[in-house]
This record gives C-alpha cells, structure tokens and sequence, in this order.
C-alpha cells in the first residue's frame, strides 16, 4: 500500500456527480464520489438496488445516456482526465485499456452476430490495418477463461451457449485487449450459485495473472469478501465507508455498513425472521438534505439531519462519513 | 428443408382451393355476365346458345367443378371478353405491375431505412419529432388524390412527365421493361413516386422505433463499452436486428402492391394486372377475375415463403423446422 502511494493510481475519481434530468429537475444518481484505485488492487463496490453503483460503473467509462448526464467532478484514469477527453479518445480507451463486464449474460451479446465477430470486432476497432490471426487471438482469450473447443465456438451464435457460457465470453471480450481497469457490473448476478463460484475463482486469477485493477460491483457482500482487497460502500449515491475488506466487514464504523452486515441471512438463526434495515433507500427525488442515511438511522441527531457529514478517515485508510460512528472496539 | 419446402406448398394448394371456391361465388353473386356480352338485338336462340357455350347454364357447383377440373390440367378458362386464356392474358399485364411495384418498394427502402435510422437515433429531437408526423401524412392522403396532384403538379402545370401509359419499353429476356429506356423512365416515375409515398412512411416509422428500442439495448451498450465506433454499432448491431420486421412488412408489402397497386395503375393509366382487373370485374368477366385472385394468392403464398428463408437467414435463432404430427 505504502509503496503504491507514490505512484498514479489507476483510477482517481473526485466529487463525481452524475444527475438524471427530467421534468422536475436534476437528480443526482452520484453525489460527490470520490475514490482511488491502484494497480492489481480489486475493489468491491457494495449497496443495495438504486444506491447508484452501476451509474458509477458507466460513469466512469462515459457512458452515461440522456436523461443522463454527468455534471461535476474528475474522473483520472491513469493521471488523465476521462472527462476532459473527446469522444473518438475515449471510445479508443473504452475496451482497450478500460473494459466493462455487464450484468446480465442474456442480453449482453448481440443475438445476430456470431461469438467471433463478437470477439475480433472488440480487436479490430483498437488496432489500425489489417491484423492477422485474429482469430487465433480470439480462440485463445476464450480458452483463458475455461471455454472447451475455443475455435468451434468462435462460430456459433450466442444463444447456443449457456448463460455462464455467455458470460465468460463476456469476461474473455473484457479481458482481450489486457485493459489496465476492469469494472465488473454484478457479472454473477444473474447466474446460478455453483457457475457464480467458478466465475469468480476464474475471474480472480485472471485478475492476478493479468495485474488488472478491478471494481467488483454487488450488492453481495459473501463475494466481496472472498474477493476484494478494499470495500466500498455505497448509499444514496455516495460512499459512506471505504477500507480494507477485514477492516469494513469485522469492524464497521458506519451504521449502514453495519445494518447490511446484520441482513446477511447467513448469519439468522433457523426460525427466526430475517433482520432487515428498516425502511427503504430514498428515491432519487427525494434525497434529505442531511446524511442520506439519516431517516432509517437509530443513531441519527438533529445534526444529521441539517448537514451532510464530512468524510473522516483513521491511520489505515479507512474513511467514513457519519457523525456518529460506531465505536472502534464494537466488533462484529 | 426440402421437407419443409413441400409442407409449405401442400398447405398453399389448400389455400389456393379455399379462397377459389370463395372468388368463384362472389363473382356468381355480383352478376350475370350474359346481359354485357350478348348484344340487346341477339335473337333469343342466339342468347342461349352462347350461354351455353360459356357453360353458364349449368348450376354452380357443376360450373365449379368444370373450372376444377380444368384447373388442374393449367387451365383456368378463357376471358369471355378478350377469347383469350385468362392467365396468359393476366401473365402478359404481370412485368409491368412487377416493374413498378419492385421499383416502388426499392424507392421505399432506400429513402425510408436511412431517415428511419436517422429518427430512431435521434429520438426525441425537433427533427425526428416531425418527420414522424410527416410520415403520418404519407400514409393516410389516399393513393387516387395524390396520384391527381401529381398528375396536375408535373405534367399538367410543369408538362415535366408524361401522365400516362407505359412508354417506350426494352425486351430483356422476352420480358418488356420500361426503365432501360428515357421514356419508360419518365413515365415510371409518377406512379413510382405514388406507389412509394406511403410506403416510405411505412419504412421510416419502421425503422424508427426499431432503431430507438435498439439503441437502448444491452448489446448495443456493451458494443460501445467494447470501444467499438459508433458506425459499426448502427450498421452491424442496430441495422442488422431491426432488419427482420422490415424484411416481413416488405414481403407482406410487396404481396399487396402487387394485388393492389390497382388505384395507381387506373389513375396512370398504366397497363398492368391491377388495370386489367379493374376493367375485368365491370365487364364481368368472370374468368380473369377468378385467376387473378388465384394467382395473387399463389404470389402472396410465395413471398411468405421467401419472407420465413429472408428471416432464417437473418435470425441465426430462427430455425425452419417441419411441424411434425
């Protein structure tokens, strides 16, 4: 970590605000997030359902459609501003050195196209003049991802493959152009438990093999913690508490944080009703004016409710941002 | 395939049976062709012997079964009018109706797909917005009213084109075309244009809302996310998937055109098949009447076919499979 300071992180993101527009206004999805991410390193990006961790994901990459837009903040991706560049550079960053994992297998790929256009396409348009074996390329990037036959594969379409089939041919189009950032989007969401587990052991070695950084985005904190070397957790479009996984999981400083602990339904005797945070994330429209967290918080005060808490930070790096965070010694 | 093939033609000869017994008696209810084709001064003699050699003395169901029977050896009676086979006189019409409705639809496709795409892509902006209420115009001013302004607009006022008829044609391979000549050409335009007109609003709105339900899709933004340029996106994954709806309305509209591009012809005076019909059911002649019908079925059923082929070729999801009992 010490060491890795003195270089440029690979990713650095500053007071990044992305806002939906309609009607009534503009609501930020992501509201002043900031966030470092050095090489090799895996971040886990964790919140429930509209906590805005996938706008952050697209983000990041630019992809943010109308009525999306993205109003404020930095976005350094090896020292250079993503958001000071013109499109054609990003487009020639996105898929190269930059590459996205989606959520969902099944709709991801083209139903049209075979596997491989699929695949040399994501070659073809990064490099100029005609590249020979391409194919070859292709073959092999589906073979480093468990693909049986890589070269009969290349022929057929997607829906002649299963779901975790789709998917690692997903991961292996990510994965083509040995991009220096990778942001996986709940890539096992949509899949069943035991093909989940094989993906994230295959995508945890391609990681280290490759020096990849990579932005595991869940809501599933059993994989952050076999994965990620930090956590983020994110609500209401903001990081409330980052820090190493031991740190955030064993000792969490945010009532959030800990709130979504508890709901892990592992951890529930048989019979027992299933602990829940009381209440719902706010919609984007109706966000408080204070710390989003506040009206489901037993901790709340009237501070709370007046001012968004600034971050604060102890000597490991952990930052939090809640006037009333848990006590240190609270172990889980 | 070839089994596939065969089931699809079999189902077609029970079609074509269905829809000849329904022609047959429409064209027995609208009347009796005897009073147009026997001159009033024809001695009562005279009258029934030439109803009896045009077989309608006989019941109706007896005069079915003849034309069945005859049917099947290819024949599909003779124009009472013209003496001529029904069908050879209805084939004759046919290059000139194909000519103007290929023409037609390939107008439609290369004007409407482009500015279909272009909407779609742009939803919601002022110019999209208008060229989708634009196209509604297109297609609803009827076909006869817009065929008489163009008339009126380029030849009566700016005496640009020619109104009417055929002109000057080239045989290619025994088959006459008008637009391999100037003439042909000047005369193919109006009814082409009008012929297109509502098709090209048919394409644009089409492809419009194929191309804005596209673009939001998954794919398309993992394509983008893969750093693949925005081009590429439109012409491979957008075009290629909205492709298969376009592909099914132009068969289905080519098959109308062909059987109903009757207005256009009557207003051109062009002298294809639909022109022939419409003279054929005034003068009640029954045979012509029921071959045309016959044969637009036949026609109908084969582009459905070329429609599934077009799909299985486009849609790797799309299998022809024979239905198995």
């Amino acid at each position: 970590m010490t060491g890795q300071d003195k270089t440029i992180p690979v990713l650095e993101i500053r007071g990044l605000q992305t806002v939906f527009h309609d009607a009534q206004g503009a609501w930020p999805a992501i509201n002043g997030l900031d966030l470092t991410l050095h090489k090799g390193e895996v971040l886990g990006l964790v919140g429930e359902s509209g906590s805005g961790k996938s706008v952050a994901g697209f983000s990041v990459l630019g992809l943010i459609d109308p009525p999306g837009e993205i109003t404020n903040g930095e976005v350094l991706f090896n020292g250079r501003d993503l958001r000071k560049l013109d499109e054609e550079s990003l487009r020639q960053l996105r898929g190269a050195s930059l590459s996205m994992i989606f959520q969902d297998p099944l709709t991801t790929l083209n139903p049209v196209l075979t596997i491989g256009e699929q695949m040399v396409e994501a070659i073809a348009e990064h490099t100029r003049g005609a590249t020979p074996d391409l194919r070859r390329r292709c073959a092999e990037g589906l073979a480093r991802v468990g693909i049986t036959s890589p070269a009969e594969r290349l022929d057929q379409y997607p829906h002649e493959l299963s779901g975790g089939m789709r998917q690692r041919v997903v991961i292996a189009i990510a994965m083509l152009n040995r991009p220096d950032l990778i942001i996986a989007d709940e890539p096992t969401t949509a899949l069943d438990v035991t093909i989940q587990g094989q993906i994230i052991a295959e995508m945890q070695e391609l990681q280290r093999e490759s020096g990849a950084a990579l932005i595991w985005i869940t809501h599933d904190l059993g994989v952050v913690a076999e994965l990620a070397d930090r956590i983020a957790v994110m609500y209401a479009g903001d990081i409330v508490e980052t820090g190493s996984t031991d740190d955030v999981l064993d000792r969490p400083r945010h009532p959030y944080t800990r709130g979504l602990l508890n709901s892990v339904p592992g951890d529930t005797a048989a019979g027992e009703p299933l602990r829940q945070i009381e209440g719902s994330a706010p919609p984007l429209s109706r966000r408080p004016a204070g710390c989003p967290f506040s009206p489901r918080c037993d901790r709340a005060s009237d501070m709370c409710l007046d001012q968004p808490p600034p971050p604060e930070a102890d000597a490991n790096g952990r930052v939090w941002r809640c006037y009333h965070p848990l006590p240190e010694e609270e172990a889980a | 395939m070839l089994l596939y093939i065969m089931q699809r033609l079999m189902q077609s000869i029970g079609v074509l049976l269905a829809v000849s017994v329904a022609v047959f008696l429409a064209v027995y209810a609208v009347g009796n062709p005897v009073d147009l084709l026997i001159s009033p001064e024809a001695t009562q003699a005279e009258r029934q012997q030439m109803i009896a050699r045009l077989g309608l003395d006989q019941p109706v169901w007896s005069q079915y079964l003849t034309f069945l029977w005859n049917a099947l050896h290819g024949d599909l009676g003779t124009s009472f009018v013209h003496g001529q086979p029904a069908l050879s006189l209805i084939v004759s019409r046919m290059p000139a109706t194909f000519e103007l409705v290929v023409c037609a639809l390939l107008l439609a496709s290369l004007i409407g797909i482009p500015i279909g795409l272009w909407v779609g892509l742009n939803d919601g902006s002022f110019g999209s917005r208008a060229v989708m209420t634009g196209s509604i115009l297109g297609y609803s001013i009827p076909s006869f009213w817009k065929g008489m302004v163009l008339i009126l607009v380029l030849a009566v006022w700016l005496n640009w084109l020619p109104a009417s008829g055929r002109g000057e044609t080239v045989p290619v391979l025994g088959i006459p075309l008008s637009f391999l000549t100037l003439d042909g050409l000047r005369h193919l335009t109006m009814p082409v244009i009008n012929l297109a007109i509502p098709n090209i609003a048919l394409m644009i709105r089409l492809t419009a809302a194929g191309a804005s339900e596209a673009v939001h899709q998954d794919y398309v933004k993992f394509a983008r996310a893969k750093g693949v340029r925005n081009q590429r996106i439109v012409r491979r994954h957008i075009l290629r998937n909205i492709l298969i709806p376009i592909v099914t309305v132009l068969g289905v509209e080519f098959g109308s055109l062909i059987a109903f591009s009757t207005i256009t012809e009557t207003v051109f005076a062009w002298p294809g098949m639909g022109k022939l019909l419409i003279t054929s059911i005034y003068q009640l002649d029954r045979p012509v009447v029921v071959a045309y019908v016959l044969l637009v079925t036949f026609i109908f059923v084969m582009v459905n076919l070329l429609v599934d082929f077009t799909y299985a070729a486009l849609d790797p999801r799309v299998k022809l499979t024979e239905r198995m009992s």
